[in-house]
């Protein structure tokens, strides 16, 4: 079954090891300001429902992460971004 | 104490191009009268919505940029209500990393406009 295959490939100890850490890239790129009228660049921090993703997904360091929750939410208000939907993206 | 602000507001689509320009006007004026330092504004023109407003699923939006004391909030905010014409409005306070990317974005636009002037 293809299902099964692709889960014995996980589970192989390469794949495990050479995952990359995950980076901040506010502070790697020394970003200061998130805009909250950018909706195109805010997508990258939400799934396909407009929720917020999780620091532990994405790596941002909680500093900007709470920038990037109030940008989000400032531009669902001026209606940049959806509250709710379906297959964003 | 001197602030840096930003104000965005949204209007109905119903309004006609001199109406718009009368709105827009309308509120320059307030900030004028308030003692208000008008720094930059931008017009994005008539928008989709990402979710309708008092079922509306298109408007115009009007960015403004200003300097000013931070009563005159209250008045500017106030006056968005009465009007029926503005459907949403954000008002937003630039620290100093607003303020310099804001700067910045800026500069780099007018660079734009004048590369495409040349070409």
């Amino acid at each position: 079954m293809a299902e099964n295959h692709s889960e014995i490939r996980y589970l192989t100890p390469p794949s495990v090891e050479i995952r990359k850490k995950k980076y901040c890239r506010f502070r790697k790129n020394r970003i200061k300001y998130i805009d909250y009228k950018d909706p195109e660049f805010l997508k990258r921090f939400v799934n396909e429902q407009g929720k917020i993703l999780p620091r532990r997904v994405t790596g941002t360091s909680l500093k900007f992460q709470r920038k990037i929750a109030r940008a989000i939410k400032r531009a669902r208000h001026l209606a940049l971004l959806p509250y709710v939907t379906d297959l964003l993206k | 104490m001197l602030n840096h602000y930003e104000t965005v507001f949204i209007t109905t689509p119903v309004l006609s191009e001199s109406q718009m320009k009368e709105a827009v006007d309308k509120f320059k004026k307030i900030l004028a009268d308030g003692g208000a330092k008008i720094v930059h504004e931008e017009n994005w023109g008539l928008r989709k919505l990402a979710y309708p407003i008092q079922k509306k699923s298109t408007g115009f939006y009007y960015l403004m940029e200003f300097e000013s004391e931070g009563n005159l909030l209250d008045k500017l905010e106030t006056e968005y209500r009465r009007d029926e014409r503005i459907i949403r409005f954000l008002t937003v306070k630039l620290d100093k990393y607003g303020t310099e990317y804001a700067i910045k974005k800026r500069s780099k636009k007018v660079e734009k406009t004048e590369k495409e002037k040349e070409e």
